[in-house]
């Protein structure tokens, strides 16, 4: 068996066209209440490239390879935390009027008064 | 055999992480399931970087001595990148959000960089396809991180005008041709096999210092009040530049992660440009607010000024108020003040209402932000596309902070520079009270017509202070009531 990837011509532009794709859609549904959080929330998810980072840094063979894998993985590391933490911290600041309101209700209008 | 488990971890662990990722953000698209959302993107992340250790099993021969020093490295830079963003991302004040984003941001367009120079100066980036996709994740994802460097500068009030000269656009355009060229004279000589005019290591040293220096250029002249518009492409920039260098790792997680960030960065760029009635190209390429019209449209009536005990009375006796915060809000740190004031409104029996503009703040999104901080529930919080016909059937509307996103101007005055820009309908309302530091202009620089009008008071004086005075006022009436 083999497990090695190999993602070369149309197959790369696929997989792009299509997470670009899905990029748009899930984030068109995000209402503007929320454009800050998931502005650093899509920032977080960028910070995977720590992971390649990772990859440079563990196959580097010289002095200067790893000094610039170990920069990859410092800032990287930097992205993934630092947007994790602003995230979190914004997101729990959101509450609704009333702790009673039903889960899974989407921006619940506030009640009339007569 | 040890090699092909340790791709099928990787790979089917990678493949669990890109599913958390769109997941997660997909439940980011209510404030019920945010929270969630960002969770289980935070597990994906997780076991992503801790199966990414797994690729010592297959490191390249040449990289077989340093392993344990190559593994050593990196944890120490997780611990070290990741402690101390962590530690700043928990300190920092909500107020100072956009340029943390931006600073995040630029250090992940600072990572794709690296793994590109990586490659490069490794020579691992074989064939035209490869050199090229990664030449241009590393042109993309230096422009990020020096000019999201910049825009951290700008918003943290560091680097306080926007830097201007003559011919600038042109030599901009300039630079990024020079850079461009170096790419292409790097993939020829490798390509050709032909001696080059500099060593190999000259050549991407030069190549990063211009595409460094473009990003610096390109950042320079944008005015402040721009930039969220920036930060949001340089987020987008670095998806994209994530996306490329993942291509060159063939990871498809980075692709993905990268390529979603990509297009949804874009999209929020769109929509921010909409929101101020602009061009993307129109804010990166001209310098907003260098020619500001001097002759101002006639300006009927007077400035009305009032105290703040008589407009909070009035807005004690009315039915409905709609609040209107700017910048100016969150710049006197009033928003606790304000959510006070609105709850003893509330508790006599006031509809209340908080009206936010798509570019109130220095990013999309910052004042429904600040405001959720001082407590604000946010259904409270309205978009300027949900409340605008509102206003006609409101008695009170409370600017404060304010100026452009309420300024007539926007919808009759054509030589206005911000004719066009969607505007809160304020000036609808039966009384407007206008809470503000004195009589200066907005960002735009121009005389805001609404603050003359008939059915406006102005309230000078520092947000927290009038807002105090309003507390004193309405709770003054009740203690006399009772």
């Amino acid at each position: 068996m083999n497990f090695t990837i190999d993602l070369t011509g149309f197959v790369a532009v696929y997989i792009f066209m299509l997470a670009a794709f899905a990029g748009w859609v899930i984030i068109g549904r995000v209402p503007a209440i929320l454009h800050t959080p998931l502005m650093s929330g899509s920032n977080f998810v960028h910070g995977i490239v720590v992971v390649g980072g990772l990859f440079a840094l563990l196959n580097a063979s010289t002095v200067t390879l790893q000094a610039i894998g170990f920069c990859a993985v410092l800032l990287g590391a930097g992205n993934v935390a630092g947007g994790y933490a602003v995230t979190v911290r914004m997101l729990a600041m959101f509450k609704p009027s009333s702790h009673e309101a039903a889960p899974g209700a989407v921006l619940p209008l506030p009640a009339k008064k007569s | 055999m040890i090699i092909q488990l340790t791709h099928l971890v990787i790979g089917a662990v990678d493949l669990v992480a890109a599913f958390l990722f769109m997941f997660g953000l997909k439940r980011m698209s209510s404030p019920v399931t945010a929270p969630s959302g960002i969770f289980v993107a935070g597990i994906g992340m997780l076991v992503a970087v801790l199966a990414s250790f797994l690729y010592a099993f297959d490191v390249s021969a040449d990289a077989k001595p340093f392993l344990w020093i190559n593994i050593g490295l990196g944890a120490a830079a997780l611990l070290a990148g990741g402690g101390l963003a962590w530690l700043s991302g928990k300190k920092v004040a909500m107020t100072a959000m956009p340029q943390m984003v931006a600073l995040y941001n630029g250090m992940g367009g600072g990572a794709a960089g690296a793994i590109a120079a990586v490659e490069l100066f490794g020579g691992k980036a074989q064939g035209p396809t490869q050199l090229v996709v990664t030449l241009l994740g590393a042109l993309i994802g230096s422009i990020s991180l020096s000019g999201s460097l910049i825009a951290w500068a700008k918003l943290d009030e560091i680097l306080n005008k926007p830097m201007r000269f003559w011919g600038q656009q042109a030599f901009n355009t300039l630079a990024l041709l020079i850079t461009i060229a170096v790419g292409g004279y790097i993939v020829f000589i490798i390509q050709s096999g032909s001696p080059p005019l500099l060593t190999m290591p000259q050549l991407i040293m030069l190549f990063f210092a211009c595409a460094l220096a473009y990003g610096i250029l390109m950042t320079l002249p944008i005015g402040g009040a721009d930039m969220p518009v920036v930060i949001s492409i340089y987020n987008a920039a670095t998806g994209l530049a994530v996306g490329l260098e993942g291509f060159v790792l063939q990871n498809p997680a980075l692709m993905i992660a990268g390529m979603v960030v990509g297009a949804a960065g874009l999209l929020l760029t769109l929509l921010m440009a909409r929101a101020m009635n602009r061009s993307v190209s129109n804010i990166l390429f001209t310098n907003f607010g260098t020619v500001v019209e001097e002759k101002q449209g006639d300006i009927k009536g007077e400035l009305k000024p009032t105290e703040a005990a008589d407009a909070a009375i009035a807005m004690r006796y009315a039915s409905s108020v709609i609040v209107v915060p700017g910048y100016g809000l969150a710049a006197a740190q009033a928003q606790q003040k304000l959510y006070e004031f609105v709850k003893l409104l509330q508790s006599s029996g006031v509809s209340v209402k908080f009206a936010i503009h798509p570019v109130a703040g220095r990013m999309p999104g910052q004042m429904d932000v600040l405001l959720a901080e001082a407590g604000v529930p946010y259904d409270l919080i309205f978009q300027l596309d949900d409340i605008n016909d509102e206003f006609k059937t409101t008695d009170v509307s409370l600017v404060i902070g304010a100026n452009d996103v309420v300024n007539p101007a926007a919808r009759t005055e054509k030589t206005s520079p911000i004719y066009g820009m969607p505007i809160l309908n304020a000036d609808q309302s039966k009384q407007v009270y206008v809470i503000k530091r004195g009589q200066g202009k907005g960002y735009a620089g121009i005389m805001n017509q609404l603050f003359f009008s008939p059915n406006c008071n102005m309230v000078y004086g520092d947000a927290a202070a009038v807002l105090g005075k309003m507390i004193e006022a309405v709770r003054g009436l009740s203690s006399k009531a009772a």
